[in-house]
């Protein structure tokens, strides 16, 4: 296999987003740095009678008001239809044509990719439930398969269920933007865009493409998601007061809040940026991956494999810890995820640790499970571009045994050169992505 | 531009011909068909009630005893692509802590995992209790669900069905604590998988990888699907074994089925110190993507699919010619068989015509993420045992057809195999394989 000698630089000269807080990054971060909640009772369906009734929903989006051509997109997924929408604004705000077939930007689509973090889509409730029931023997306590059968195949909807299928979302952006070069989706749960972002980033690097669409798409707030959701214990019960329910890093945290939506980043070789006069929003420089490979219900106590994709990401970009000038946390708001990440934060960066602002906005957003990372890169991009670090929200009863800068409560302004971000995922999967300020100079590993 | 070499040194391959590789080789080069009527369940109801199963086996008598508990989180496809990773790891001669804690020879940290997973449906019967806690009037009701229904679910419920945990159990059992990727690209998923490892190990990102895929399509719900997109053969019910017809004129859809095919994939060097016994070197990958708005088929001229053809042989440095052997998606879905044809007709040019075609479908069926696996381990073992197997249920070309479909064994040398894979959804990928020749084929 080939491998280039030189090594591309990586750079992001696009953006976008449809999230709880809002359908473009501009309003996005608004929200963030007003320490706005994105976060009410579950509309969706009726889920008054679940353990949890609250979530952080995408409201009042329609994905027609972004295409000129929707109609190849109407069947289409609610997160499918939320990851059209970011993709046309990343798209935009990067100068790449989308919805043609002869583009103008100088960019050879064979050249151009697609990377996601991307989740199922939702189900047919009506027909998935009624096929259960219509082919369910109360008195054998079994299911009479054939009546399931014929039920599930007179009430299911062929376009409907293909939707369902998590690489359908990387489809419509191959039909959006008629990106014909490496196309992957990927999907390890709560880290999966953090790891798309970093795979795609690779890809540039080693040649394969000029252009990555990277990013996540996921919307698990449907009756079976939310389903397994309560079952696991992992979410916030705090029903009576959902907007403070998101505290990570709190003594009282008692959970995550589920979001949904898609945040895409247009990453770009320098070489392509450049040439095209596109501008520069940050440069993508590390990238970190491992495993816990410990169980599937818990993370390793010593946050063994955090650390490992820290030091990795740090490695991969030339970097030290004392170059990290703030930590985008995966900061979930569950007790174990907190601790844990805490810890690690602490092994890896010493004595330097409390210095460095560390915060979460999941607090406000919410989790966007598979589009999580995505979205909080966004976040990263822009406290880069302004100097603030957005801050952690319903932070005022600190745990006594979590003791880093969480930026508890209110924006932060302050020069940010490099930021890292971390996602960990259900099952032990640990990514971080390292974000620096642009400048022509570069990193040592690019040199 | 340097090149890194990747190499294959294990396999692991669970399907309708078997539980092993060897039996998997055995079966393909008999012409066996592992299609027949659905077993696991009544499948009265869909137009096509045949699937290729998986003979039985016990879960726990492949793991180790450390981890029979942890079983009950397993659906089928998080089983089958545990079957299929013990195999590849014992057959590599790497010592995992699944395979002997006390006889270890990796460095856990340097081993990493890509897998890739199909979406995986819950079982119904599983929900059955739930749902009927949670009618009014013979109506689902959401509300009773939330209050009564929930009960009856175990409480890990979720754990079993996310993609990744395929990657997470196999990780857990053999301490793979390097990179870990799930790779959801529905039937292209495995050679996606396979090309990103190759690239993390080339990058230094590993020195060993695990990479494959997993899927069980004989689940209602994934059946459901598969029959309401027509991609299922609805006309020969009563005639499971000549039914998946590959690229033949009288192909009218696919069978579905399931199986796991994992690779163990090192760096030359990695394999050489350990001195491990190669069998093929991962030479290039390619992919690419079709656009068409009628997502669940290819495009009709088959662009995406050349494209990735033309990436993956550019990638390992050859030419059309050099290549002995192609095994192709080949669904027996009619357009997308054309699609293919159309495709590699276009990428290979006049060496079309020369290249044997050699379809696995008719026999294995089509098992999803699997199927990209599952075709490079036959890929591999037709090249170090210097034969093809002819193409099951092929007699007559489908029109647009000029590939050479293999119709009779052919015995030789193989240096170069290329597998391709695509996807409803539209993404497509190719492989490159190269028979390991040491130093002097640099």
């Amino acid at each position: 296999m080939k491998t280039p000698s030189r090594q591309e630089r990586v750079v992001i000269t696009g953006m976008g987003i449809v999230c709880p807080l809002g359908h473009d990054v501009h309003t996005f971060w608004e929200q963030v740095l007003a320490g706005h909640s994105g976060i009410d009772r579950t509309t969706l369906f009726d889920a008054s009678t679940f353990p949890t009734t609250f979530d952080a929903e995408v409201k009042d989006y329609d994905f027609h008001s972004h295409l000129r051509h929707p109609q190849l997109h109407e069947k289409c997924s609610r997160s499918s239809g939320f990851v059209v929408g970011a993709a046309a604004q990343a798209c935009k705000q990067a100068g790449l044509d989308v919805e043609t077939t002869e583009p103008t930007d100088g960019i050879d689509r064979v050249r151009m990719g697609i990377y996601l973090g991307a989740g199922e889509g939702s189900f047919d409730n009506d027909a998935f439930f009624g096929s259960i029931i219509a082919g369910w023997d109360t008195q054998q306590q079994q299911l009479v398969w054939p009546q399931s059968i014929r039920y599930a195949m007179a009430n299911m909807k062929a376009a409907k269920e293909l939707e369902q299928e998590p690489n359908m979302a990387v489809a419509h952006v191959s039909l959006l933007t008629g990106a014909r070069g490496p196309v992957r989706s990927c999907l390890t749960a709560c880290a999966a865009s953090t790891q798309a972002v970093g795979e795609a980033m690779m890809l540039i690097r080693r040649g394969d493409a000029d252009v990555m669409i990277a990013g996540g798409a996921h919307s698990m707030i449907h009756p079976l998601g939310l389903t397994g959701f309560n079952l696991l214990t992992a979410l916030s019960r705090r029903n009576n007061s959902p907007q403070t329910a998101s505290r990570p890093f709190s003594a009282s945290r008692d959970g995550f809040v589920i979001g949904e939506g898609a945040a895409i980043l247009v990453l770009e070789s320098l070489t392509s940026a450049k040439k095209r006069g596109a501008r520069i929003l940050a440069e993508v420089v590390g990238y970190g991956c491992s495993s816990d490979a410990f169980r599937v219900t818990d993370m390793h106590a010593e946050g063994r494999g955090p650390v490992q994709a820290m030091r990795a990401a740090m490695a991969d970009a030339g970097l030290n810890p004392q170059d990290i000038d703030y930590i985008n946390t995966h900061g979930t708001s569950t007790q174990e995820n907190d601790s844990i990440e805490t810890l690690a934060i602490k092994t890896v960066f010493q004595d330097r640790a409390r210095h460095i602002p560390a915060s979460s906005i999941k607090s406000m957003l919410g989790h966007l499970i598979g589009a999580a990372g995505a979205a909080e890169l966004i976040a990263a991009v822009l406290a880069i571009r302004d100097g603030i670090v957005p801050p952690t929200m319903n932070l005022h009863d600190p745990d006594p045994k979590l003791d880093l800068d969480y930026v508890p409560n209110a924006p932060r302004k302050m020069p940010v050169r490099v930021v890292m971000k971390e996602s960990f995922g259900f099952g032990g999967q640990n990514n971080v992505v390292i974000l620096r300020q642009y400048s022509e100079e570069g990193s040592r590993q690019a040199s | 531009m340097t090149t890194a070499r990747v190499v294959i040194t294990g396999l692991g391959a669970v399907s309708s011909l078997g539980l092993t590789v060897d039996e998997m080789w055995a079966g393909l080069t008999a012409g066996r068909c592992g299609i027949a009527r659905i077993k696991h369940f009544d499948p009265a109801g869909f137009p096509c009630e045949l699937g290729g199963e998986v003979p039985p086996y016990r879960i726990q008598d492949h793991v180790p005893k450390s981890f029979r508990k942890a079983v009950k989180l397993m659906c089928r496809d998080i089983e089958l692509a545990v079957l299929a990773a013990k195999e590849a790891v014992t057959s590599s001669g790497l010592i995992t802590k699944g395979i002997d804690p006390e006889r270890v020879n990796i460095e856990p940290t340097r081993i990493g995992i890509t897998m890739g997973a199909g979406m995986v449906s819950c079982d119904l019967p599983e929900l059955g209790p739930a749902v009927a806690a949670s009618t009014t009037d013979g109506r689902f009701d959401i509300r009773k669900w939330g209050k009564d229904g929930l009960a009856h679910i175990t409480p890990l419920w979720l754990l079993k069905y996310l993609p990744n945990m395929l990657a997470c159990h196999i990780g857990i059992i053999h301490d793979i604590q390097g990179p870990s990727n799930t790779i959801t690209c529905a039937e292209a998923s495995a050679h996606l998988a396979i090309g990103e490892a190759a690239q993390i190990i080339a990058r230094g990102g590993a020195d060993i990888a695990l990479a494959g895929a997993a899927e069980a399509k004989i689940n209602l719900m994934v059946l459901v699907r598969q029959n309401l997109l027509y991609r299922t053969v609805r006309n020969r019910n009563d005639a499971p074994e000549t039914a998946c017809r590959p690229f033949d004129a009288d192909a009218a859809g696919t069978v579905c089925g399931e199986g796991a095919g994992i690779l163990v994939l090192e760096t030359l060097d990695h394999a050489r110190a350990r001195n491990a016994r190669i069998l093929a070197e991962v030479e290039g990958i390619g992919q690419s993507h079709s656009l068409n708005p009628a997502y669940e088929r290819m495009e009709p001229d088959g662009t995406g699919i050349r494209i990735a053809v033309e990436k993956a042989m550019e990638d390992a440095g050859i030419r059309p010619d050099d290549l002995d052997l192609v095994i192709p998606h080949g669904t027996a879905i009619p357009q997308d068989d054309l699609a293919e044809a159309r495709g590699l007709q276009a990428a290979l040019g006049p060496a079309a015509r020369r290249i044997p075609v050699w379809p696995t479908k008719s026999m294995v069926s089509t098992t999803g993420a699997a199927a990209g696996a599952i075709d490079v381990i036959a890929a591999v073992r037709a090249m170090n045992a210097g034969v093809i197997p002819p193409a099951r249920n092929f007699t007559k070309p489908a029109a647009g057809c000029e590939l050479s479909i293999l119709t009779e064994r052919r015995e030789g040398r193989i240096r170069r195999a290329l597998c391709c894979s695509h996807t409803h959804g539209g993404q497509t990928a190719a492989v490159v394989l190269k028979a390991f020749e040491g130093d002097a084929a640099q």
